[in-house]
């Protein structure tokens, strides 16, 4: 693996001075954040802060106006999605994008699109993995993802990404709209996935159950990374504590 | 009108049926997939067709020369792309698939003398030739604009079908042509008399379409393609490229419609511009599967053709005015069922 002066050799992923634009509109500034092995990195911060932007940004779905990012140790210089997720970087969107009328069997199956493209053939053995981590998706197998509530739509969604056996999996709000119960239950099952060797960059609005399951954590404000420091650190903040945690933070 | 000839033009609208669903099913897939109304749908079956009456003929079909013009231009335009975006490893793919395999093309035309081969050769060396067009088409013409909106993309089509119409003239001129039959026999059936020609139609039809239902929903490809239709971002996500998709729809869409212009070629006379009002009707089919419904379309297809073999008889001197009028009760009919969902997840 190549390294690069002044990065750590063993990074996943490091995004530097990192901008985007919509149009003339600058949505992020200077963004640098690191994702080392086996890390989960949670970015949290208010609506329209700029986290699904900054995902997008990082996968190749939105351009960079300016700023660096390197994959595996290498800068990727045209960050494309399909190139992206070939090299193992998978995201799970904030509206999940499930193949509605295609049962869960299939949306699985075409997580693993790429891998059996570049000619692995272990789709069946992944499956049944996923199917452990996830029992109530192999329930629901043969119906069609359309039909599935809520939080089974987000396993689907995760299940699906994990699929593709990714090094760094991304997770855009995968707490957004599920009942409490549901959301500790993704939430158990990313802080698990964390012994699979996968590295995970979350971004969330529910910032408390982020930070609990986090090694790391960036804060986004208006386009800029306002505080960063390891999730224990952060949850004793006093600024965390006041804009994020609310009262609740004193339980 | 008796029996019998209710038969026969039963018979005839079923054969023409078949291949306006055939190609109904090509142009829903291609929609699907990349939001293109694919109007030249119909060149591919004139040029399946002449180019196979071109190597009966014993001549060198010009579709050869597209073939060869076509690859240099995608060769060209992604080896620049490659070496401007410093991803040299796709070049030796693209100079395999856009040069090399014209090439070879052209060395079998040639050389071989397909004059003297037997006909499924003949077939497999045609659709060798142009089926290779729809990926290249795609490459050229929709590719470069394929975030653009349904309207200019229809726009982009218009032009494809018009330039493709005027190299067909061009290639084979202004003269029809027609094929020699797949096999002489025909049956008795009751007191209708059925060829082999209609048996081969009918067949390959149904062949190709189980072969579709196959390949979309057995496959992984297929599949894929089934995913970008659905939701364009959520295959993104999974490595499906939105190029890959679009390539592949139209590989399958050349191979229909080339396939289907060598089917119908022994009963039809084809002219370089046949393949539009055939692609047309298919069209229609389509309309009436809303573009989106595969069953729908190939029943509607069917519809057409049996519309068309009766009102030939009747009112032969509108049988075209009869089968488009059908798009307009069809789309008022729809407009008024159809409710727009949202489909946000």
């Amino acid at each position: 693996m190549k390294t690069v002066s002044g990065l750590a050799a063993e990074s996943i992923l490091d995004v530097l001075d990192l901008s985007v634009a919509y149009g003339k509109v600058e949505a992020l500034h200077h963004i640098n954040l690191r994702v080392a092995p086996g890390q989960i990195v949670t970015v949290i911060g208010p609506n329209g802060a700029g986290k699904t932007t900054l995902l997008s940004a990082i996968m190749g779905l939105l351009r960079k106006t300016r700023g660096e990012i390197h994959f595996l140790g290498d800068r990727q210089r045209d960050v494309e999605v399909e190139r992206m997720v070939a090299l193992g970087m998978n995201l799970v969107p904030e509206k999940r994008e499930l193949f509605a009328e295609m049962s869960v069997e299939d949306n699985l199956l075409l997580g693993a699109f790429m891998r059996h493209r570049i000619g692995f053939r272990d789709q069946r053995e992944t499956m049944q993995d996923v199917f452990g981590i996830f029992p109530r998706l192999k329930e629901r197998r043969t119906q069609h993802a359309g039909t599935l509530s809520g939080g089974e739509r987000q396993m689907l969604a995760v299940g699906r990404a994990l699929m593709a056996k990714p090094k760094l999996l991304m997770l855009d709000e995968p707490s957004l709209g599920l009942a409490p119960l549901v959301v500790r239950e993704i939430f158990r099952v990313i802080a698990k996935l964390r012994q699979t060797g996968v590295s995970i960059l979350l971004v969330e609005q529910n910032a408390r159950a982020a930070l609990q399951i986090a090694d790391y954590a960036y804060v986004l404000e208006t386009g800029e990374i306002a505080l960063e420091g390891p999730s224990q650190q952060l949850i004793g903040d006093p600024k965390v504590v006041q804009s994020y945690l609310g009262l609740g933070g004193k339980h | 009108m008796d029996l019998q000839i209710a038969l026969l033009l039963g018979q005839d609208g079923i054969t023409n049926g078949a291949i306006y669903a055939l190609l109904s099913l090509a142009l829903v897939l291609v929609f699907a997939v990349t939001r293109v109304i694919f109007i030249p749908q119909g060149e591919y079956v004139a040029l399946g067709a002449l180019t196979l009456a071109s190597f009966q003929a014993g001549k060198t079909p010009g579709t050869l020369w597209l073939l060869l013009g076509a690859g240099l231009a995608v060769a060209l335009i992604d080896v620049a792309g490659s070496l401007r975006s410093g991803s040299r490893r796709r070049i030796p793919g693209v100079m395999l698939w856009n040069l090399g395999y014209p090439a070879a093309a052209a060395v079998v035309v040639l050389l071989a003398r397909p004059v003297e081969w037997l006909l499924p050769a003949q077939v497999l060396l045609s659709l060798a030739l142009v089926v290779p067009l729809g990926p290249m088409v795609y490459r050229l013409a929709f590719q470069p604009v394929a975030e653009a909106s349904v309207l200019v993309l229809l726009i982009v089509a218009v032009a494809v079908h018009l330039a493709l119409v005027g190299l067909g003239l061009l290639f084979f001129g202004a003269e029809g042509s027609r094929t020699t039959a797949f096999g002489d026999a025909s049956f008795q059936l009751g007191s209708i008399t059925v060829t082999s020609q209609t048996l081969w139609v009918l067949g390959s039809s149904l062949f190709l379409i189980v072969a579709l239902y196959l390949f979309f929903g057995r496959t992984i490809y297929g599949k894929a393609l089934r995913a970008t239709a659905i939701n364009r971002t959520g295959a993104r996500l999974m490595g499906i490229s939105t190029v890959l998709a679009g390539k592949l729809s139209f590989l399958l869409a050349a191979l229909i419609g080339a396939f289907s212009g060598i089917l119908i070629a022994p009963i039809t006379t084809i002219y370089y511009d046949t393949g539009f009002l055939i692609g047309l009707k298919g069209f229609v089919g389509a309309i009436v599967g809303g573009l989106v419904s595969y069953p729908i379309a190939a029943a509607g297809a069917l519809m057409v053709g049996l519309l068309e073999a009766y009102s030939s008889f009747w009112a032969s001197a509108f049988k075209e005015v009869i089968v488009f009028t059908l798009i307009i009760p069809v789309l008022v009919w729809r407009s008024l069922t159809t409710h727009h969902v949202e489909e946000d997840e």
